[in-house]
């Protein structure tokens, strides 16, 4: 049920982690470090712009509220001067307004505290253009499986699967980001545009109705639950 | 001292200060108006005077005319003797006086003619004292000097007569305007006082102590009316807050005392890891619930204080019963339940994403509590229409639905029916739905579906 962290990743990220709370800075990194990924760190927003404007990150995972300079304002400086690394804001405001302002200031994801290092986890790496298929390309292909994004086709094995709109941008979601964990709030958040916690598993149910229409009657199933974290559509066990 | 200090408070107020100036312009506009009739009537006089006076001349020189200097002696001897009179004097070329009534006339004066003022002095009158006059001399044939005059202090008795009750009725009305301006400014103090002292109560914390209308809807019954309906809404707040921390104590520290319980037991009797691992998901499960309990009460106190309405939009009503009975619908499903929507066009001013999770609220109980029993199949109906000006968006389930007598109740922070107590949730739900509902100005209320509930959310919608 609850984290199994090896989610090993293929792909190992440097990250700049902007956290003043040492202790919670030193757990994430142990914990990136065990996912594979390397984490820099930094206490207070000067030395978190010092460093970002200084080395190449993968991915910038940012707290809001920052001593010396605060978070949103780190990130938009970094936005004016021109960084486009993809950053993640944490923030104990976890309210749509603060939500949006986030967004507003340049951030790519928002994360309120508490999370699920899982939850961190699957954002940072959806967040990180390494190994994931380029937004520009048209088709998406894991095995035998075929989206074609411009007819809104999905194929099996060359056979037309048909899929209501919403199922299609699920599978288009988790495409996109095959071999990565996406986790339920981030499907929720990018497919119905909601970021509010449903409460029950709606989610559960819409991708085992997606997952009876592509994996049933297949040998090999490419939709994965992983335990603890989400969902994974990848071409076979590692 | 005391006096002095309440004077001085007086005398700051706003209405005396209007009150002075009132006056001040007031008094200025009178005296102008007196020294101008004054001076009018004075003038008046004056002419007056000078037509008399040239008229007796006129008479006093025909007699010359006519009987020579000894008619003239005569007739002005006989003018001095009426009481009241003119004054008269007539002197030879050399300058020795004929007939006169004064004495002490200036050197040289008979010597001008025309008119002029005066002084002199009456000869019955011992002693210096002089008077004044306006006076005409003429010069006759003959080198005689012929002057005629009038006392002209009569003129200025008439001038005092006419101006002193005036003056008198000004000073009379800036007395009285002063009395009245300290009348009626310490009747508003008294008022002003009476709603400082009462704000004063109640900001030393009787919240629940309110201004004291006198009825009479002026503007002060007016400010003290809103000011009213400001304290109301504190206080709401302020109960809200209150309501918020007990709460808090009671349903966040059941779980954290569960949540502690259990990582003793695990640490006093967990032996192995699959035991250890079980304790640690447990809590972990625990302080999930936790944060889910603690972020809905953020979430309401938040929609309650009103904060979310700078973030407010024009929000497609309908795509969002549409999208959520969509969301739900494969879950519905699952349960038994048909999960239908029926949605009119309705525009509504709010935020898209707490509207989105109140009806998700909505639907999520209906799911939760009128799922049917294994094999059979129940309907929940998601219903959108415009009635009049507002947009009723319903949730209507099959259910057992509530006791008539606890509609009300159900939507008090942490209520949850005894009957439900075992099923999941921090029992928030329904709060958020109606604390939503209060931000968009709107209501949510609960009837019968015979059987089951209708949960109705009303809000405000915009014109079609």
């Amino acid at each position: 049920m609850i984290a199994n962290l090896d989610l090993g990743s293929s792909n190992p990220m440097r990250l700049l982690l902007v956290e003043d709370d040492r202790d919670a800075a030193e757990y994430l990194r142990k914990a990136f470090k065990e996912a594979g990924h390397v984490a820099d760190l930094a206490g207070d927003g000067e030395e978190g712009l010092a460093l970002a404007l200084d080395g190449k990150y993968d991915v910038m995972i940012v707290d809001r509220m920052l001593p010396q300079r605060d978070g949103l304002s780190l990130v938009s400086e970094l936005r004016g001067r021109g960084h486009t690394t993809p950053v993640l804001i944490l923030s104990a405001l976890g309210q749509v307004d603060d939500r949006v302002q986030g967004l507003r200031a340049g951030g790519d994801d928002y994360l309120p505290k508490p999370y699920a290092f899982t939850e961190l986890l699957a954002r940072v790496e959806a967040l990180s253009r390494r190994g994931a298929p380029q937004a520009a390309e048209t088709v998406y292909k894991v095995a035998d499986l075929e989206l074609d994004r411009l007819s809104h086709s999905v194929t099996r094995g060359g056979k037309e699967i048909v899929l209501q709109p919403r199922e299609f941008r699920l599978l288009e979601y988790l495409m996109r980001h095959a071999g990565q964990v996406v986790t339920r709030t981030m499907l929720l958040e990018n497919v119905w545009d909601y970021h509010f916690d449903p409460q029950t598993n709606v989610i559960d149910v819409h991708v085992s109705r997606l997952r009876s229409k592509i994996d049933k009657g297949f040998e090999v199933p490419l939709i994965h639950t992983v335990r603890g974290a989400g969902y994974m559509v990848r071409a076979g066990v590692k | 001292m005391k006096v002095f200090a309440n004077l001085a408070r007086l005398v700051r107020t706003t209405a005396f200060k209007l009150l002075a100036a009132y006056l001040l312009v007031f008094a200025v506009f009178a005296v102008s108006v007196i020294a101008y009739t004054a001076w009018h009537t004075r003038q008046l006089i004056q002419v007056q005077v000078a037509d008399d006076l040239e008229r007796e001349i006129r008479f006093l020189s025909d007699q010359y005319r006519i009987g020579g200097i000894q008619r003239l002696v005569y007739v002005i001897d006989r003018r001095t003797r009426r009481p009241g009179s003119s004054i008269y004097m007539l002197a030879n070329f050399q300058g020795e006086v004929i007939a006169t009534n004064v004495s002490d006339l200036p050197l040289g004066l008979l010597d001008q003619p025309g008119t002029r003022f005066t002084t002199y002095n009456r000869p019955e009158e011992s002693g210096s004292k002089s008077h004044v006059a306006f006076v005409e001399v003429d010069i006759l044939p003959g080198g005689y000097r012929l002057l005629v005059g009038r006392d002209i202090e009569e003129r200025d008795t008439l001038r005092a007569l006419v101006t002193r009750p005036a003056q008198w009725a000004v000073l009379l009305i800036v007395g009285l305007g002063v009395a009245g301006g300290v009348f009626v400014t310490r009747r508003v103090l008294k008022r002003i006082d009476a709603m400082t002292a009462t704000s004063e109560t109640i900001m030393a914390g009787d919240l629940s102590g309110r201004l004291a209308l006198a009825g009479t809807g002026d503007e002060f019954d007016r400010l003290a009316h809103s000011l009213n309906a400001m304290l109301e809404r504190i206080e709401t707040l302020m109960q809200g807050l209150k309501d918020v921390s007990d709460n808090i104590a009671h349903d966040l520290k059941t779980p954290l005392t569960r949540l502690r319980n259990r990582a003793e037991e695990a640490l006093r009797t967990a032996d192995g890891e699959a035991q250890w691992r079980r304790a640690l998901e447990d809590t972990i499960e625990e302080s999930d619930g936790l944060i889910r309990t603690f972020d809905a009460l953020l979430m309401i106190a938040r929609a309650e204080a009103g904060q979310a309405r700078a973030s407010m939009s024009d929000v497609d009503l309908a795509a969002i019963a549409e999208n959520v009975s969509e969301l739900y619908e494969p879950l519905a499903d699952e349960k038994g339940l048909d999960l239908e929507v029926a949605a009119a066009p309705v525009v509504v001013h709010g935020v898209r994403e707490l509207l989105a999770q109140a009806l998700s609220n909505l639907v999520d109980n209906a799911i939760k509590y009128a799922a049917p029993q294994e094999g059979e199949r129940r309907r929940i109906a998601v219903s959108l229409e415009r009635d009049g000006s507002e947009a009723v968006l319903r949730v209507a389930d099959q259910g057992p639905g509530i006791p008539t007598s606890e509609h009300g109740r159900v939507v008090e922070r942490f209520v949850r029916l005894e009957a439900s107590r075992t099923r999941p949730g921090s029992g928030l739900g329904l709060s958020l739905v109606a604390a939503v509902a209060h931000l968009h100005g709107g209501s949510l209320a609960f009837s019968d579906n015979d059987p089951g509930l209708v949960a109705t959310l009303r809000l405000p919608a915009k014109p079609a």
